[in-house]
């Protein structure tokens, strides 16, 4: 049953925490109820990811407190904050476990480091406990599996699975659906609505409007580190999204383009995998073509094949009319295929002490040696190509120089957009470009691919369908390997595209 | 992965603590030379501010080499070994061969650079780990460099495993490498290890290639995505890395005048370590070519001004251990972004 709405689980009074002259948070007030789901929105600054980290023990804040079940507690470390019953979920799914473990040993994971697990460990007793724990949110990963080759999603699924496992009384999942499919995503509302029917309080921290209108119950807003605003059921989104942002946001719509511009590159008869349903597509010039699709189902792979990191099983691609496979990276940037590899930190960033870790170098990585054929590095050329970057995309940085962890996720995204239209481009393919990316940003971001389209194509690939809807004149839906048309008509597309995953979820395993 | 704005580093306060620490090794170079000229006035003395560079010239130059491989997110662990070959070698070919100063030179830079390339074959192409690809080399070199002289020290008129007499000598002017001076002040080595300083940093900080190198370090498939051809560099790296190790080899048997099995014993440890508290250097937290030249005159300032105060050669290893502890904590303990 649950509890009376009035009782309060966790909640903060009045929290303040400043990083020298930067007030992150100015006094944030929030509460949240024993089997209530509170959405925490805000844009990237806004101070969530601080309040979050000391609602789990990894700030301490400078002034307020923090409630825990009537009691005013202080938390010295992240590990005080989860032996109190406070799990967090964290965006960053490389910290969700340990590489070389097996999933089985991951779920286990607090267990065998803690201090009552057992001395000796057998690998059955271990796969038998494994399954119980998956079984709490009806994981279905191979349990033999390592860790480190699991992707982003599957990551966050065992963090979720640990949380739960741990019997914490408030769950903070920070951004929890941005490496998920829509299937997955379904998979981790009914969890969450399974442990909402528990009693347990959960945070939930997102940029994605369709996620918190599926699952929230009240939304909290923040911006300049204080709570601006707070909605209940049904939830108002535009007026939230406009209290985040401090703008109202013009929903993209998108005439679909006559498509008898030029076609720039082509896919002809193309087997992604062997055995898969082969097929054609077609990108025409100043076109934005999205692919949606869940984890595994070959988005990528077909990106990356373009990009000439994969090989195709048949079939092959045309570029302005000439066959083209690329050897890998270097002759794809050549010719003017350039792609926007997910996970920015993992593909596409440097870590802030070496050099070349600044916008400005960041930018010109790839383009180093067009930029300075004699091989001398002339600052003066990449600053200024950072500098009009920062004022075109409306990066919020202090100047070329600042490194990219001082800056927000949308802002990285941007400064990553900037660098592959630092160059004549013929073909853009982004993989999940809007990964960790607010509302606010992401509208620019689409902005910016929209506008830089002339005589290029963009392939998008995103499993976000409200992500694609926002970015693409056509969406493509990608099950099994094989692209299938979305049709056109938006308002029918979602329906079309439930359709194309209903389809999946009965033909596939 | 996302990092929050807050936490940027801009109050006076913290600025001023991190030009403090972009200094410090900096300040301390300058307190000890002015401490030791205190308590010795013989420290200051041209001569002796030479010698200590001349001494620390054949770590620097190994140590850049070793600098440029960890840029590259590698290791060189096999740069004392190739030293100590090339010293061999050199001896070999002019007491042996009978090659003169100019083919000798050559002959051993071109060696160096060719384990280098193995190396770094056996970590690009095979893909052994390059701690343990170097650390094998370093054994083979280690055994390989005794096998043609039997394990003795090559010398003028030394008798060979086969038992005949070897005809040559050093050549007079393959001795200039390490016994002259240019001016009559500054030692040659010196000379050679402010050019190479100045070249590698030129390549690292000011060209492309360094910065493509250090993109490689930070991360591999960053660069590899942004188009860069990841395995060419890291061979180079290897490749750079053997050439100087080699060169280091060079000024060591021409200083020496033998070829002394022993040479180079602790040139690898002495190398890595100037690299490393080269980390300190300019704050700049990562291997770099300033800071491990910086960082071997550092040590070798102090090892020289704790000799001529009398202390004990066996604390030698000590100290730097204690320099290279306090280095790497100032570089990644103090002043952690928070």
């Amino acid at each position: 049953m649950p509890p009376a709405p009035s009782a309060i689980a966790v909640s903060v009074n009045g929290i303040e925490k400043s990083f020298g002259p930067t007030r992150a948070l100015a006094g944030a007030d929030l509460a949240v109820a024993p089997g209530e789901v509170v959405a925490l929105m805000g844009a990237n600054g806004a101070g969530k990811s601080t309040l979050v980290k000391i609602l789990s023990g990894s700030y301490t804040p400078d002034a307020g407190t923090i409630t825990l079940g009537g009691n005013i507690v202080t938390f010295a470390s992240p590990s005080a904050a989860k032996a109190a019953g406070i799990a967090t979920v964290h965006q960053a799914t490389d910290q969700a476990g340990a590489a070389g473990l097996t999933v089985a040993e991951n779920l286990l994971l607090d267990e065998l480091c803690g201090r009552s697990g057992h001395f000796l460990v057998s690998a059955a007793s271990i796969r038998r406990r494994a399954r119980a724990v998956a079984a709490l949110i009806d994981l279905d990963l191979p349990l033999d599996r390592d860790f480190i080759d699991l992707r982003p999603a599957e990551r966050q699924l065992i963090a979720i699975a640990r949380a739960v496992a741990a019997k914490a009384s408030v769950l903070i999942l920070d951004e929890p659906t941005s490496s998920l499919s829509t299937t997955e995503a379904e998979r981790l509302f009914a969890i969450i609505r399974r442990l909402r029917a528990g009693g347990m309080a959960i945070l939930y921290i997102s940029h994605r409007l369709g996620d918190l209108a599926a699952i929230a119950d009240r939304a909290v807003v923040m911006r300049g580190g204080r709570i601006v605003g707070a909605f209940t059921r049904p939830i108002d989104f535009p007026a939230a999204v406009a209290a985040m942002i401090g703008r109202t946001l013009e929903a993209a719509t998108h005439d679909s383009k006559a498509s008898t511009a030029p076609i720039i590159a082509s896919i002809r008869r193309a087997r992604l995998v062997a055995g898969a349903e082969p097929f054609d597509l077609d990108l025409r010039s100043g076109e934005v073509v999205a692919i949606t699709g869940t984890l595994g189902s070959g988005k990528s792979r077909l990106l990356r094949a373009l990009f000439g990191l994969e090989t195709l099983a048949q079939g092959g691609f045309v570029l302005d009319g000439k066959p083209w496979l690329s050897s890998g990276p270097a002759q794809s940037i050549e010719s003017g295929v350039f792609m926007v590899a997910e996970d920015r930190w993992q593909s596409s960033l440097l870590p802030p002490e070496v050099p070349g870790a600044s916008i400005a170098g960041t930018i010109a990585l790839p383009h180093l040696k067009r930029w300075f054929p004699s091989g001398l590095l002339r600052t003066a050329r990449e600053r200024k190509v950072a500098a009009d970057a920062i004022s075109r995309l409306g990066i919020k940085a202090r100047g070329p120089d600042d490194t990219l962890d001082e800056l927000s996720g949308g802002n990285q995204q941007k400064v990553v957009l900037a660098r592959w239209q630092a160059a004549p481009c013929r073909l853009l393919l982004l993989d999940e470009p809007f990964q960790g990316v607010d509302v606010g940003a992401r509208a620019d971001l689409i902005a910016a691919i929209r506008n830089s389209q002339s005589g290029s194509a963009t392939l998008i690939a995103t499993s976000d369908t409200e992500e694609a809807l926002e970015a693409a004149d056509r969406i493509l839906v990608m099950r099994n390997h094989t692209l299938y048309e979305a049709g056109d008509g938006h308002g029918s597309l979602t329906d079309q595209i439930g359709k194309v995953e209903s389809d999946k979820a009965g033909d596939n395993r | 992965m996302t990092y929050p704005t807050t936490t940027q580093p801009s109050a006076s306060r913290t600025s001023l603590f991190r030009e403090t620490r972009r200094y410090a090794l900096f300040v301390l170079l300058a307190l000890m030379v002015v401490g030791f000229w205190y308590a010795q006035p013989a420290f200051i003395r041209s001569t002796n501010l030479f010698s200590i560079l001349q001494a620390v010239s054949v770590v620097a130059i190994l140590g850049v080499g070793v600098s440029i491989t960890m840029a590259a997110d590698g290791f060189d662990l096999s740069v004392g070994s190739i030293a100590a070959s090339s010293v061999m070698a050199a001896s070999y070919a002019m007491v042996v061969w009978q090659l003169d100063a100019a083919q000798t030179i050559v002959l051993v830079l071109l060696m160096g650079a060719f384990i280098g390339l193995v190396n770094g074959l056996l970590i690009v192409r095979v893909g052994v780990p390059d701690l343990l690809a170097t650390l094998a080399t370093m054994f083979l070199l280690a055994g390989l460099q005794l096998i043609p002289t039997g394990g003795r020290s090559i010398t003028a008129g030394m008798v060979l495993p086969d038992g005949s007499s070897v005809p040559g000598a050093y050549d007079p002017a393959f001795l200039i490498l390490g016994r002259s001076r240019l001016f009559d002040t500054i030692p040659l080595s010196v000379v050679v290890m402010a050019i190479v300083a100045v070249l590698a940093w030129f390549l690292m900080e000011r060209t492309r290639w360094g910065r493509v190198f250090y993109a490689i370090g930070g991360n591999e498939t960053a660069a590899h995505l942004a188009g860069a051809a990841t395995k060419r560099y890291r061979l180079w790296a290897y490749i750079l890395s053997g050439t100087l190790a080699s060169l280091g080899g060079l000024i060591v048997a021409s200083r020496v005048g033998r070829g002394d099995v022993s040479a180079g014993n602790s040139l690898l440890l002495d190398a890595v370590a100037a690299s490393l508290i080269g980390y300190a250097v300019l704050d700049k937290r990562r291997p770099h070519v300033i800071g491990t030249v910086v960082g071997a005159i550092f040590v070798g300032v102090l090892l020289n001004g704790l000799t001529m105060l009398n202390a004990p050669y066996y604390t030698q290893d000590f100290v730097k251990g204690v320099v290279l502890v306090g280095a790497l904590a100032l570089t990644f303990g103090l002043g952690k972004k928070r």
